[in-house]
């Protein structure tokens, strides 16, 4: 299957790549790793596609007292590979190294990840557990739990684009668990969760569900969702 | 015959890898030819339906081509002699019906893939709908909708295997039944199907490049289909991407695309997709079996009666047939034991499903799961180990050559010595000694085997009587020797992975002793290479390799009478090897033999060696029933109950492949065949929904398995030669695929034994393996 006919346009900036997008039909191309099967499939057919990996604003970190703010166009591989400040615990180089395989981390990014709001995917769930923020094009500052809105539906608006993630950094004597059911390592999860401890905080996230990660109360879900949140539980101790 | 370090029995290095390594083989995705087009198919949505018409975009004339085109175009027919055989002949383009989701109905020329999708796109069939038939067993119920309406049923073939059991019946203190299924499968060669064709002017040619494992077979089939002398037709394999069956048919598009390149002038191209591999071709290996088995109370099996149903898809594939697997079933599901009596009954059904496929270990992986997880069933009855009972039933060495109760005949081997050395290699004690301990139901262990014998090389006698368009006669061998004292081999199997030009090499180094490095083979093309039926049925090592030392020691006979010239012996006093020819007293270089008959034949009086230093030999083993290898597997996993993961923590193999050409390459063929058998066990399913449509169109839904499912494999060997080939040497490509399913399966039900529940259809999946647990 080969993508139905498309226009490219690489935009310069932030500014250029915003007002590309504002246009009706186009689409940001990130690492390609979602959106280049589906246009494949022709289940998406932009009439304009923007390529925004290599624009600078988006693939910066960024390290504070607080946070690590890492670029929308930041590559799983990257992450991995501990290009990017530890926020503790080297939950981030963890989460990243269990996502696909190399080829697929090697172009995928983190806010490609995110806008694709997939929900079997791992950064919508252990984001949402973390706590991190959404920086978008227009400025506002979106926590992850009001950032995925449901299955690949997000917050962004038309022509907004996702520029960075704030991720806050794990107190001293923080926990963390995150577990996923795959039929095999590195393919989409049937059931996730994400546990974390940390000071007054205490987070449990279940993904792969149908809609957007959700948080967990008191009381423990059934079925295979319950046995991953079980383990994440075990695993954060 | 002399011996060096490259010849046979040798871990010579693979020739073949220098390029394949360095990203330098050229597969039918590499040939660019100029002014080449693209092709892409309309393929049907639904998987039964009247095809009322198409209709076609503007300016679709000499872009987009249907059935009705094809005129003198003959479909795709692959008869087999079996009595009562049902006919089917497949369109190449769909006329009149489709018959599974996937059909081609109309194929599309543009410049590029894109272009011709778009074209695909605005071809509009027209149906009226039919009610599908999808499962096998419905489609052999009276009233089931018809996928050939002239037949009246939808049975390819019924075979019969009868035997009166009643006493046996009556007497037997044990009697096991079981009803197993194994799932369809997409037999997934890290290349795909592909076509590049151009129609020669200068010399009135159709050449056909084509990813296929049969160059001659498929240009018979093509000059059938399309009318031309073969002559007409030469078949180019280049280097291509794995097989393993898939790549054993003829196909619509290679039709389809021969039509085009004679009607339109220029090249055209079809490069095969993952999602047309996975939903538009040829699957494999779907089989229910009702078996039973009856014992004595010490396990000692007294008879086996079976019936089974292979679900074949909609058409008879090119040139196997459509009842190759089902009939297989009825003759080798004995497997290696012994037995007073054997009934079985199986049935071809025809479904809207795409044909099916010999795939590696064709039957075999499945009937070896049936009769194994019976071996278990009886050991279990008997209250002893299932090694035990295999033991008991196993043939014993002291009676090979054995004819068994089908009229195979096993060649050669320890049968129970070799469950013996799998049994002493895998730890059973520990295994039962958790399983004693065990606590809670979390985590559950359990071991199981499997045993095999692998017919191959199948020769005349064989094929005969299934009487499908290609039955395997001599296998022919070119063996050239060059002015420079190089040798070429030509040879009409194709090499698609098994290292072939490495072992064929060594063959023709054991021989004649010319360096490993100055031996070309030359296989994958119609033009260059003698008939053969190919490469199937773990044949070329045997027949191949038989035919090219065949070639090879006749080539040598000349050689030694150029060389005894030069040496002035007697032509009977001399010996050919160590890339010499030598008399008791001098030798001389057979380059130089090669330079005085090419380049200096003044030298020579008349009379020598005037046949020339090229060599057409043709190879049948001494006895042509084939060659039996044979292995034990042995597996233990842990199952995740929470999960239903099953994990592999220790896998065993010992296995007999007679003398082996080069040990390295057949444990490769070993690793990657048991690969393949813990997908069938555990992973791979294409399954479909009650209207016909497939579900796995991805390889996110198709699951298969990569290095993270791979176990350490832990090899061992055995070496009875077999009598009747060559060297001694059996073929062994497939039985790595055979066993995993068996041993795989019989160790989750080993584990899963103190629950009360057991599995009994593969792939044994985490959903189907938490609903067992949830019984």
């Amino acid at each position: 299957m080969k993508a139905a006919s498309f226009d490219l346009a690489y935009p310069v900036d932030l500014a250029e790549a915003t007002a590309l997008l504002a246009r009706a039909d186009s689409r940001a191309l990130a690492g390609g790793q979602s959106l280049g099967p589906m246009l494949n499939f022709r289940l998406v057919r932009p009439s304009l596609l923007v390529p925004i990996a290599g624009l600078a604003a988006l693939r910066g970190v960024e390290e504070t007292a607080q946070s690590v703010t890492i670029g929308a166009c930041v590559t799983h591989a990257a992450i991995a590979d501990g290009l990017v400040p530890d926020i503790g615990l080297n939950v981030l180089a963890r989460v990243a190294e269990g996502i696909a395989y190399r080829a697929v981390r090697n172009r995928g990014t983190i806010g490609g990840s995110l806008c694709h709001a997939d929900p079997a995917a791992d950064w919508p769930t252990t984001l949402t557990a973390l706590g991190a923020d959404a920086l978008t094009s227009r400025g506002r500052r979106i926590p992850m739990q009001n950032f995925i809105r449901g299955a690949f539906q997000t917050a962004l608006q038309p022509g907004e684009l996702l520029v960075a993630v704030a991720v806050p950094k794990l107190g001293a004597g923080a926990r963390w668990g995150y577990v996923k059911a795959c039929r095999k390592p590195g393919e989409f999860a049937h059931a996730m969760a994400a546990v974390l401890i940390d000071g007054a905080v205490r987070r449990a996230v279940i993904g792969a569900t149908g809609g957007a990660p959700q948080m967990v109360g008191d009381a423990m879900p059934g079925g295979l969702p319950g046995v991953v949140l079980a383990r994440a539980l075990a695993e954060a101790g | 015959m002399t011996k060096t370090t490259h010849g046979i029995g040798h871990s010579v290095p693979r020739k073949e890898d220098d390029r394949y390594l360095r990203g330098r083989g050229e597969f039918i995705a590499d040939i660019a030819l100029p002014g080449a087009q693209n092709l892409a198919f309309v393929r049907s949505p639904v998987a039964h339906a009247r095809l009322r018409g198409i209709r076609l975009p503007p300016g679709a004339a000499g872009r987009i081509f249907t059935a009705a085109d094809l005129i003198g175009v003959q479909p795709i027919t692959a008869i087999s002699a079996l009595p009562g055989f049902k006919r089917s002949d497949q369109p190449v383009l769909a006329s009149g019906k489709v018959r599974y989701v996937g059909e081609a109905i109309a194929v599309c020329v543009a410049p590029t893939r894109a272009e011709a999708e778009d074209l695909a796109e605005q071809a509009e069939p027209e149906f009226d709908e039919l009610p599908p038939v999808v499962d096998m067993l419905e489609a052999r119920k009276p009233g089931a909708a018809l996928v050939h309406e002239h037949w009246g049923d939808n049975v390819f073939l019924e075979t019969v295997v009868e035997a009166d059991l009643d006493a046996i019946r009556a007497a037997a203190a044990i009697v096991v039944r079981r009803r197993l299924r194994t799932a369809r499968q997409c037999m997934s060669p890290l290349e795909g199907r592909g076509v590049v064709a151009v129609w020669d002017r200068r010399l009135e040619q159709l050449v056909l490049h084509t990813s296929t494992q049969m160059p001659h077979i498929v240009r018979s089939g093509l000059a059938e289909c399309l009318g031309l002398d073969e002559g007409r037709v030469r078949v180019v394999a280049p280097d291509v991407g794995g097989g393993f069956g898939y790549k054993g048919i003829l196909l619509p598009e290679e039709v389809v695309a021969g039509w085009l390149a004679k009607k339109l002038g220029h090249p055209v191209r079809w490069i095969e997709d993952r999602r047309e591999q996975l939903t538009g071709n040829a699957d494999c290996r779907e089989h229910f079996y009702d078996i039973a088995a009856y014992a004595d109370a010490d396990g000692k099996l007294l008879a086996l009666e079976a019936e089974a149903t292979v679900d074949a898809g909609a058409y008879s594939i090119y040139p196997f047939s459509a009842c190759l697997e089902a009939a297989q079933i009825a003759s080798i599901l004995p497997g290696p034991y012994t037995m007073q009596a054997y009934r079985c009954r199986t049935w071809s059904a025809a479904t809207n499903k795409p044909p099916i496929l010999p795939y590696r270990g064709v039957a075999r992986a499945g009937v070896c799961y049936a009769m194994e997880t019976i071996m278990d069933a009886i050991a279990h009855e008997a209250g002893i180990e299932p090694h035990e009972a295999r033991l008991r039933n196993l043939v014993p060495a002291e009676a090979m050559p054995f004819d068994n109760i089908t009229q195979k005949h096993f060649d050669s081997g320890d049968y129970p010595e070799c469950l013996r050395r799998a049994v002493a290699a895998i730890d059973i004690p520990t295994v039962r000694r958790r399983q004693a301990a065990q606590i809670d139901t979390k985590t559950l262990v359990g071991v199981g085997l499997s045993i095999f014998c692998e017919q191959a090389a199948h020769g005349t006698s064989v094929y005969a009587g299934w009487g499908i368009p290609m039955v395997p006669g001599f296998e022919q061998a070119v063996a050239r020797l060059t002015p420079d004292g190089g040798l070429e081999l030509r040879v009409g199997i194709q090499s698609h992975g098994q290292g072939l030009e490495t072992t064929l090499a060594q063959v023709g180094h054991e021989i004649l002793g010319i360096p490993i490095d100055r031996i070309m083979v030359v296989h994958g093309d119609t033009a260059l290479t003698p008939y053969s039926t190919g490469t199937w049925g773990s044949r070329c090592a045997v027949m191949a390799g038989g035919a090219v030392a065949s070639a090879c020691t006749e080539l040598a006979g000349r050689i030694a009478a150029i060389g005894a010239h030069l040496l002035q012996a007697a032509p009977e006093t001399v010996r050919v090897g160590r890339d010499v020819v030598a008399s008791a007293t001098a030798s001389v270089a057979i380059a130089d033999v090669a330079r005085t008959w090419y380049r200096r034949p003044q030298d020579l009086p008349a009379g020598v060696a005037g046949s020339g230093l090229e060599v057409t030999s043709g190879y049948k083993p001494v006895r042509d029933s084939g060659t039996f290898s044979y292995a034990a597997h042995a597996c233990i996993v842990e199952i995740d109950t929470d999960l239903g993961g099953v994990k592999i923590l220790d896998y065993v193999i010992v296995e007999d492949g007679g003398v082996l050409l080069n040990p390295m390459i057949v444990d490769g063929q070993v690793a990657g065949g048991t690969a393949q058998g813990i997908g069938t066990a555990l992973l791979e399913e294409m399954p479909f929904d009650e209207q016909g449509q497939p579900l796995a169109s991805t390889l996110a839904e198709y699951s298969l398995p990569g290095a993270t499912e791979m176990p350490k494999l832990r090899i061992f060997h055995m070496e009875t030669p077999s009598p009747y080939s060559t060297f001694g040497q059996k073929g062994i490509g497939e039985g790595g695929a055979i066993g995993p399913p068996a041993a795989i399966a019989n160790a989750v039900n080993d584990a899963l034994r103190p629950l009360g529940v057991a599995i009994h259809e593969l792939p044994i999946t985490p959903a189907r393996l938490l609903a067992a647990l949830a019984r």
